[in-house]
């Protein structure tokens, strides 16, 4: 039987595990709707910005670890989703975006709602695709799945012109992939792997970082043996902080700008560095010439390309961090603990603890401190709910005070910083994960970027609890005025809108919180109400966020005050 | 002029429509500079050739080479040392005679370079040079007392010994 490229593409989805795809119609992706209710298995959730569909897509992907669908029309459905490819380029994200494009015969003479996706777009995917044939759909879909979800995942862009939607042919879907440039390197090389061994057993302050490269090939079983038989500390980037259980006694922070007191200030102290599915990212070295002086660095890391890109290492391992950890094992010396190098962390633990923690979460009086509400938070749900967290003073401390004690159960944009994500992504995790409690954490500069999708989370009846941190400013970039700008503050206050009205309006029950009794209340108040709930916390207005490596300082240089 | 280093990639690809985008793409995006780059048809004709002459260390290639990789129409990098390859790039010159008598020096000069004549007019000569840089460069200068009215040279093109 013969069908259109828009069946095919649906039929292709399906052959992929497709279940939900996140979109927004339009012109010249009108023939692909036209079937969907043809394909009741795709459950279809309309977002109200396509940048939604992409962070929802995101959510959703990280929450499964495969590939999630965002589907959009042409022109500026498909420019609406480039921040979003943007976004899962940098933080390794596999989601297959369908774009709608113009008729063929159309293409380079400036149509209506006509832009050059592939163009555009091939700076921020792992692969892109223009299809103008029906013949072509199968195939691509089927790429497009394997190069997104395997190797160092990513976004990958399929754009298929309006006649290709509506061409009829016979429907075959590939059983092989054909792509001689394309083979990731999943086992590590055995020399190196054994020269890391050697490394690891001769050192004495060993030091793992462990980045979301564990969380993507669910190696945190070999993680906590490696860890534990080799009596190695273990800090985390920020994707890496579920990545091992906060209360683990070898667990010793998060590294990088607002990370803690000790895991950075030890660092130049190790001997010898296990980087683990990270990538060195500015933020979490600090200033380059003064990073890690004494130590051996075994960087394992699936994407060759991240090796020796903004350090040198002594043992590159190109492969999959469970794989390469699998091998590794055997040939580690159990160690029988480390006692000096344990304690060297402990004793700025102490210091953190007494000048930034214990202020931030217990404080006496005053306006209300995040910290302390979502210290609060992960106290009432004993650090198991799935956190989604946007971009600022709010995102850190979401990483610093709630206490992660399920794996991957953090999700924040993190290499591009992209505000607005929160709350579309939530969508995605609690599509993904409909009987995990979901929270997202949001500030009220980044709520407004993408508040809309409240609509989206009304008309789904999407059980999603909105942690609503309105300090009225945009406060990280006021905490750097502060502190690098002579308090020069410029264009970062907001006069905000009345956001119990606003989620009324969207019909999403909510309430405002300004005194410190209150909050555990409204917490539990939110987790008994079944269904979307919506809490603004007034918090105190300057806040910052401490310890805090100044851009280009190096990390010992961190502050905490 | 300073001498910088320069070494060559050669590039094997998948003959897709985007490649070349993806490969300039790149190089811009990591801010890789770049001597001379030519795109050329293979003896299969689903695969094409890049050969990228670019500014920089052992270290530098190697990243590139590595980035390279990450495109997915990228079957083969290849870093080859100088001696393991040959190559040649392809120089056209446009030289003034009009100095009384340069026909004849130039086309000693020429025949000396293995340099072919392509055109003659009473104001110009047409030369086309192959060879190694030094090769072209050396011609170049030789010409240049007669006047260089328009000179260009491809970038060059490798094959494995
Ligand atoms: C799309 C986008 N625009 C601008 C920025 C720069 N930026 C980073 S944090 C921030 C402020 C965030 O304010 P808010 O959401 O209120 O959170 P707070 O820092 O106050 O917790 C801004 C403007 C960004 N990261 N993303």
């Amino acid at each position: 039987m013969k069908l259109t490229g828009a069946e095919i593409l649906c039929e292709s989805l399906l052959k992929e595990g497709v279940e939900v795809i996140f979109g927004y119609p339009g012109g010249a992706i009108m023939p692909v709707y036209d079937a969907l209710t043809r394909y009741p298995k795709l459950r279809h959730i309309l977002v109200r910005h396509e940048q939604g569909a992409i962070h929802a897509a995101e959510g959703y992907a990280r929450s499964t670890g495969k590939p999630a669908v965002c589907l959009v029309t042409s022109g500026p459905g498909a420019t609406n989703v480039v921040t979003g490819l943007a976004d899962a380029i940098l933080d390794s994200v596999p989601v297959v975006a369908i774009s709608g494009q113009v008729h063929s015969h159309l293409i380079g003479g400036d149509a209506f709602q006509e832009t050059d996706v592939v163009g555009i777009t091939a700076m921020v995917t792992k692969h892109n695709y223009l299809i103008m044939k029906a013949s072509e759909i199968a195939v691509s879909v089927k790429e497009a799945f394997h190069i997104s979800g395997t190797g160092r995942p990513g976004p990958v862009v399929i754009d298929i012109t309006k006649d290709a939607q509506f061409e009829k042919i016979e429907f075959n879907y590939p059983e092989k992939i054909n792509l001689p440039g394309y083979n990731p390197t999943v086992k590590g090389n055995m020399h190196q792997i054994e020269r890391a061994a050697e490394f690891i057993n001769q050192s004495s302050k060993p030091y793992i970082f462990a980045g979301h490269g564990v969380l993507i090939s669910h190696a945190e079983k070999e993680l906590l043996e490696l860890s534990e038989k080799a009596a190695i500390p273990v800090g985390t980037t920020l994707h890496g902080i579920s990545c091992i259980k906060r209360d683990h006694p070898n667990y010793i922070g998060w590294l990088g700008m607002h990370g803690n007191l000790a895991p950075n200030k030890c660092v130049n102290k190790a001997d010898v560095v296990i980087a683990l599915g990270m990538r060195f990212d500015d933020r979490v070295t600090g200033r380059l010439n003064d990073y890690l002086p004494h130590a051996t660095i075994i960087h394992v890391d699936i994407d060759p390309a991240e090796l020796g890109k903004n350090v040198k290492v002594s043992v590159p391992i190109v492969g999959d961090v469970k794989e390469v950890l699998k091998s590794l094992l055997p040939l580690i010396k159990e160690s029988k603990g480390r006692k000096e190098w344990f304690d060297m962390f402990k004793d700025y633990d102490k210091v953190e603890y007494e000048k930034v923690i214990r202020p931030e979460i217990y404080p006496r009086k005053g306006p209300l401190k995040m910290s302390e509400i979502v210290k609060k938070l992960s106290d009432i749900t004993h650090g198991k709910s799935r956190i989604v967290a946007d971009v600022g003073q709010h995102q850190m401390i979401a990483c610093r005070y709630y206490e992660y004690k399920k794996h991957d159960s953090f999700v924040t944009s993190g290499g591009l910083g992209t505000m607005g994500f929160a709350l579309p992504a939530s969508i995605g995790v609690k599509v993904a994960k409909p009987n995990d409690e979901v929270w997202t954490i949001v500030g009220d500069g980044s709520f407004q970027m993408t508040m809309q999708e409240m609509a989206t989370i009304a008309q789904e009846n999407l059980d999603i609890k909105i942690m609503l941190l309105n300090n009225n400013f945009l406060g990280m970039v006021r905490q750097w005025q502060q502190l690098f700008f002579d308090k020069n503050y410029s264009s970062v206050s907001l006069k905000n809108p009345d956001f119990m009205k606003l989620s009324e309006g969207f019909g999403i029950p909510s309430e405002k919180v300004t005194e410190r009794k209150d909050i555990e209340g409204a917490i539990k108040r939110a987790r008994k109400h079944k269904g979307p709930y919506l809490i603004e916390f007034v918090v105190e207005k300057e806040q910052n966020i401490f310890p805090m490596i100044p851009q280009g300082a190096s990390v010992d240089e961190i502050r905490i005050e | 002029m300073k001498q910088n280093k320069f070494s060559t990639l050669i590039v094997t690809v998948q003959n897709k429509p985007g490649v070349l985008y993806r490969i300039s793409g790149l190089i811009r995006k990591r801010r890789f500079n770049i001597a001379s780059l030519t795109v050329s048809a293979t003896e299969d004709p689903d695969m094409s050739r890049f050969t990228i002459v670019v500014e920089g260390d052992k270290e530098t290639v190697e990243k590139m080479a590595k980035q390279l990789y990450r495109i997915i129409e990228v079957i083969k990098v290849n870093e080859p040392e100088e001696d393991s390859i040959v190559a040649r790039e392809l120089g056209l010159i446009k030289v003034s005679t009009t100095k009384t008598g340069s026909k004849g020096e130039i086309s000693l000069i020429a025949d000396h370079f293995r340099a072919k004549v392509i055109q003659v007019t009473p104001e110009y000569m047409m030369l086309e040079i192959t060879g190694n840089e030094e090769k072209i460069q050396g011609f170049y200068k030789n010409m240049k007392k007669y006047g260089v009215m328009e000179f260009v040279r491809t970038g060059r093109t490798a094959l494995f010994k």
